[in-house]
């Protein structure tokens, strides 16, 4: 049962701090993104600018970028996904430990970006594993990054641990792995993970036609 | 302030090289070997054949205003060719720059157009594939020499005797070539792919090459991608 915020802000000011697990985990997890420390393409550099001095993702409580998926709890997918590399992004997702996030950084790792007429740039890493924020640019600049990681730490704070709408990781019946694509003879065996992802229906407006 | 204007900075410019270089120079200061210098591609090839007369090498010009003319070598001698232009030592072209591949179906194009346009493939087995080589003499500064070799066909047969053991700069890029065209460097110590995967069966700048379809949905579609993405749209059908 949800406290009254109007009684929390006043016990409060008189020093007693009412909180429910849930509002404190998730402010656990919000105010410290450790984030893998890859990239794939020019995207990484600016991700390299936001955590120096300048930007200062420290900030935010993700500055520890680590080396091991094992340690790690957000993906920043920072550049051109190709379809070479795909299946090395999607087992680094898998060996990452719950609760995990996935921020798309750039055109490229949303659509393929100014390559998606390739033949060998995977068109969003979407397609393979689910994506929470999609920030674009090309290259989004540090300050976007940044805005993606607050929009990521308000995601967070809003989830919900128990009842029916909770969270994928806090599903025991939630999928924390997804199947790794295979190497094809002409492109990756699937193209897409067609349980999370489906091209959406869009209608074009016909040229010079209505709408 | 006005800023300076050109030809006085020129002037005033104790490092300028205004007036050293040939009119015809090529990058970075190496002399290129279309002037009317002794380095000129005539005598080189005169030379070439006096030197290796059944190698068959012939002098192609290239009419654009890059008038960056070239010699045709026969793949069975392009290994002679090069250790003569290698080890000769007035001519010392110690230095394989680059390496890339033409894919020429149609061969009436092959000495005409600069470049095949795409989509006129026509999987007939009379085109072939070419491989074109710049060397450049690091010691005398001449260069670039563009050679090219052509294979038999774009099919089995198409092979070129591998470089790799004259000049080692050659390894990668003749397993892009490898990679990309589907020609076979007989004589390479590792002919891998080296861009796509290992299970990839396709040779991607080959005219006849189809992409894999993955248009089902594309946020902002244009030109080439629009038209690929309309196959996948029911109201434009």
């Amino acid at each position: 049962m949800a406290i009254d915020p109007k009684l929390a802000e006043d016990l409060k000011s008189q020093g007693v701090h009412v909180t429910s697990f849930e509002q404190l985990i998730n402010w656990g997890r919000s105010s410290s993104l450790w984030p893998l420390q890859f990239g794939l393409a020019c995207c990484a550099i600016e991700m390299i600018a936001a955590t120096m001095a300048k930007y200062d993702m420290a900030r935010f409580g993700a500055e520890v970028f680590r080396p091991s998926p094992r340690q790690a709890d957000l993906m920043i997918v920072a550049g051109t996904v190709t379809k070479k590399m795909a299946p090395q992004v999607v087992r680094l997702y898998n060996q990452m430990a719950e609760p995990k996030y996935v921020i798309a950084m750039g055109a490229c790792a949303i659509s393929g970006g100014p390559f998606k007429d390739g033949y060998n740039v995977l068109k969003g890493i979407d397609r393979f594993i689910p994506v929470d924020v999609a920030i674009p640019g090309c290259p989004p600049r540090p300050e976007a990054l940044l805005d993606g990681l607050i929009t990521l730490r308000s995601i967070i704070a809003k989830e919900k641990l128990m009842g029916k709408h909770r969270a994928r990781h806090a599903d025991p019946q939630g999928t924390a792995a997804f199947p790794v694509p295979e190497f094809g003879e002409h492109d990756l065996i699937p193209a897409a993970n067609r349980e999370i992802w489906n091209p959406p229906a869009v209608v074009r407006q016909a040229e010079g036609g209505e709408t | 302030m006005t800023a300076p204007d050109r030809n006085s900075m020129d002037r005033e410019s104790p490092d300028s090289h205004a007036g050293e270089l040939p009119s015809q120079s090529g990058e970075a200061g190496f002399t290129a070997l279309q002037s009317e210098s002794p380095d000129s591609l005539a005598s080189l090839l005169a030379r070439l054949h006096d030197a290796l007369p059944q190698a068959g090498v012939t002098l192609r010009t290239n009419p654009g205003p890059a008038a960056q003319h070239s010699l045709l070598v026969e793949p069975t001698h392009l290994t002679e060719v090069c250790r003569f232009l290698r080890d000769t030592p007035d001519m010392a072209f110690d230095f394989l720059s680059n390496v890339t591949g033409v894919d020429w179906p149609d061969p009436a194009k092959a000495d005409t157009v600069a470049v095949p346009a795409e989509g006129e493939a026509n999987a007939s087995a009379s085109g072939f594939l070419e491989v074109i080589y710049h060397l450049y003499s690091t010691t005398r500064r001449v260069g670039p020499l563009v050679l090219r070799a052509r294979t038999a066909d774009r099919g089995d047969n198409a092979k070129i005797p591998s470089l790799v053991a004259i000049y080692r700069s050659a390894e990668f890029q003749e397993r892009e070539i490898f990679d990309l065209f589907g020609v076979e460097f007989t004589g390479h110590p590792d002919l891998r792919r080296i861009l796509m995967w290992d299970e990839f069966t396709d040779h991607p700048m080959r005219k006849d090459y189809v992409a894999p379809d993955d248009y089902e949905y594309e946020p902002t579609p244009h030109d080439a991608v629009l038209e690929k993405a309309k196959r996948h749209d029911p109201s434009q059908q």
